[in-house]
């Protein structure tokens, strides 16, 4: 009998690392395979070409991404300005502030907000955003602003949960100390709270942000997809991710290879990004 | 008696069950009072009470009166913030702030608003001699409070509670997780704190109460059983509990 239960402990443990390494090996695939069906281009158009080039006319020959490099960047950004101290804020309201029955309200509307197809979002943004947009700024509409802000509702869930988390694990001696010294919540809060929750909270950045740079549908309803740097935040703009989706359907021959090589350098973006993120972490902690 | 704090009749509910059944005590001017009894006895929440941490409870009824200076503390207008600047308290677990030794005791008085740096060294380094701590860190002020050993740091806790310039100070079981030599320490520290403050020792440890304090409460299951003079209720006690708890015969 004990040996019998010796063999399925062993069997259990086999199968469940093999699923634990899966993860990697799709990661390593994934990787490979953009890797191997985009690099062509790159030895052929020459990498400084493509990253730096101005100008994407895939089938004249030109493949230069260094628009959407920006733009994406732009976007991401600016979900992160309107978003993080939102998302914050409403952390801190929730753990701090508010009583028990709003927080059971208000965190499942989170979750729910979290789970919404992002062509909803796209269509929000369409039916209100860019109309609100282009009735008070100017433009189209359909610009960087209103992606912006599209995106940092987005994010909201993410920022706002994982830093609700972070902070409410801070522990309650330490804001007890603050209190008797004579500190006010408020005081409390900002002098003792955050800083310990900061870890946490700069994590639930950088996961909003890797959502708003990846996020593909509702920027490309939103953005307006025009090829150029935008100048002002009422201007059109095109993403890496909108790019691919956009022409994917469609491309053939180097076009395909083209946008590959967009796949290649969001990939490389995302990586670069989550790898300062995580340094970041490591050394504030 | 020249009274600093009057308790009367106060009963405290958590979630209705009551944790103070109507507690009547008054708190003399610059003496060390010791509160002891076992767990679960109520002293605690007394002083909870006393500098409104209990505010941060959940489901608490609070009846009865407690005056400071014949001020009623529990009345919905006073000042919390304020009143915990007059009563400071020390916490069983030294928790200091993920800061420097400096940046722990400058904290309350920054939050009073003194910024002038001269001032604050005064202060910091007031505090930390009159915790009896300042020979051992006053050429690291700047290293992290979280360096510093358990004993320590519970000074370092008396300290900046010092540097907001109380009244009464509140000690909830300071010595319960601190070795005999930092233990003495702190009772040297009060006794020297006494002649300016008025101080409540909240103590598991018998001896100890017996050592330093001047008056002494024995509660019990939320009731105020005996108080007195210290060396009254040590050498005799009129009641039957107080003597099998600080004999040792329970607790």
């Amino acid at each position: 009998m004990n040996e019998r239960a010796s063999i399925k402990e062993g069997v259990v443990k086999t199968v469940l690392t093999t699923f634990a390494l899966s993860s990697l090996l799709f990661l390593f695939l994934i990787f490979i395979f953009i890797l191997i069906e985009g690099s062509p281009l790159f030895l052929k158009v020459g990498l400084k070409n493509i990253i730096l080039g101005s100008k994407w006319a895939p089938t004249k020959g030109s493949f230069g991404i260094f628009p959407m490099i920006i733009s994406s960047f732009l976007v991401t950004f600016g979900a992160l300005i309107i978003g993080a101290p939102l998302g914050l804020s409403c952390a801190i309201y929730l753990s701090e502030y508010s009583g028990k029955r709003l927080k059971m309200i208000l965190k499942p509307a989170l979750e729910l907000l979290a789970g919404i197809p992002s062509v909803v979002y796209g269509f929000l943004g369409v039916i209100y955003i860019v109309p609100l947009v282009r009735d008070h700024l100017g433009g189209s509409g359909f610009s960087l602003i209103s992606t912006s802000i599209i995106l940092a509702i987005m994010i909201l869930p993410t920022i706002i949960s994982i830093s609700f988390d972070s902070i409410m694990s801070v522990p309650k001696t330490y804001r007890e100390g603050s209190y008797a010294m004579g500190a006010t919540k408020w005081q409390t809060i900002y002098k003792i709270v955050v800083p310990s929750a900061r870890s946490g909270i700069l994590a639930s950045f950088i996961l909003g942000m890797g959502r708003a740079i990846g996020e593909t549908m509702a920027v490309i309803m939103i953005a307006g997809n025009a090829l150029k740097i935008p100048m002002s935040i009422t201007d059109p703009l095109r993403t890496l991710t909108g790019n691919i989706a956009l022409e994917l359907a469609y491309a053939t021959g180097d076009h395909r290879l083209g946008l590959f090589s967009t796949g290649i350098v969001l990939l490389v973006i995302i990586m670069a990004l989550n790898y300062i993120a995580n340094f970041g972490i490591k050394r504030r902690s | 008696m020249d009274i600093k704090i009057k308790v009367k009749d106060l009963r405290v509910f958590f979630n209705k069950q009551e944790a103070l059944k109507g507690i009547t005590i008054n708190v003399a001017r610059n003496m060390i009072t010791g509160f002891m009894g076992p767990a679960g006895s109520g002293k605690s929440t007394l002083i909870s009470t006393i500098n409104r941490m209990i505010d941060f409870e959940d489901n608490i009824k609070i009846e009865g009166k407690v005056y400071i200076d014949d001020v009623d503390i529990l009345d919905g207008d006073i000042n919390t913030v304020s009143l915990r600047r007059q009563v400071g308290t020390v916490f069983a677990v030294p928790i200091p702030l993920q800061r420097s030794i400096f940046e722990n005791i400058a904290y309350g008085p920054r939050l009073k608003g003194i910024n002038d740096k001269a001032e604050l060294h005064r202060i910091v380094a007031d505090s930390l001699k009159k915790a009896f701590l300042w020979d051992e860190v006053k050429d690291r002020l700047d290293i992290s409070a979280n360096k510093l050993s358990g004993g320590q740091q519970q000074r370092l806790c008396l300290a900046r509670t010092l540097a907001l310039k109380p009244e009464i100070i509140l000690l909830d079981e300071p010595c319960s997780g601190l070795d005999p030599i930092s233990t003495a320490k702190i009772e040297e520290a009060l006794n020297e704190l006494k002649k300016e403050y008025t101080i409540i020792l909240v103590s598991n440890n018998t001896k100890q109460i017996a050592r330093i304090t001047d008056y002494s409460a024995f509660f019990y299951m939320g009731e105020l059983i005996e108080y007195g003079t210290t060396e009254k209720i040590f050498t005799n006690p009129t009641q039957k509990k107080t003597e099998d708890y600080i004999s040792g015969k329970f607790g």
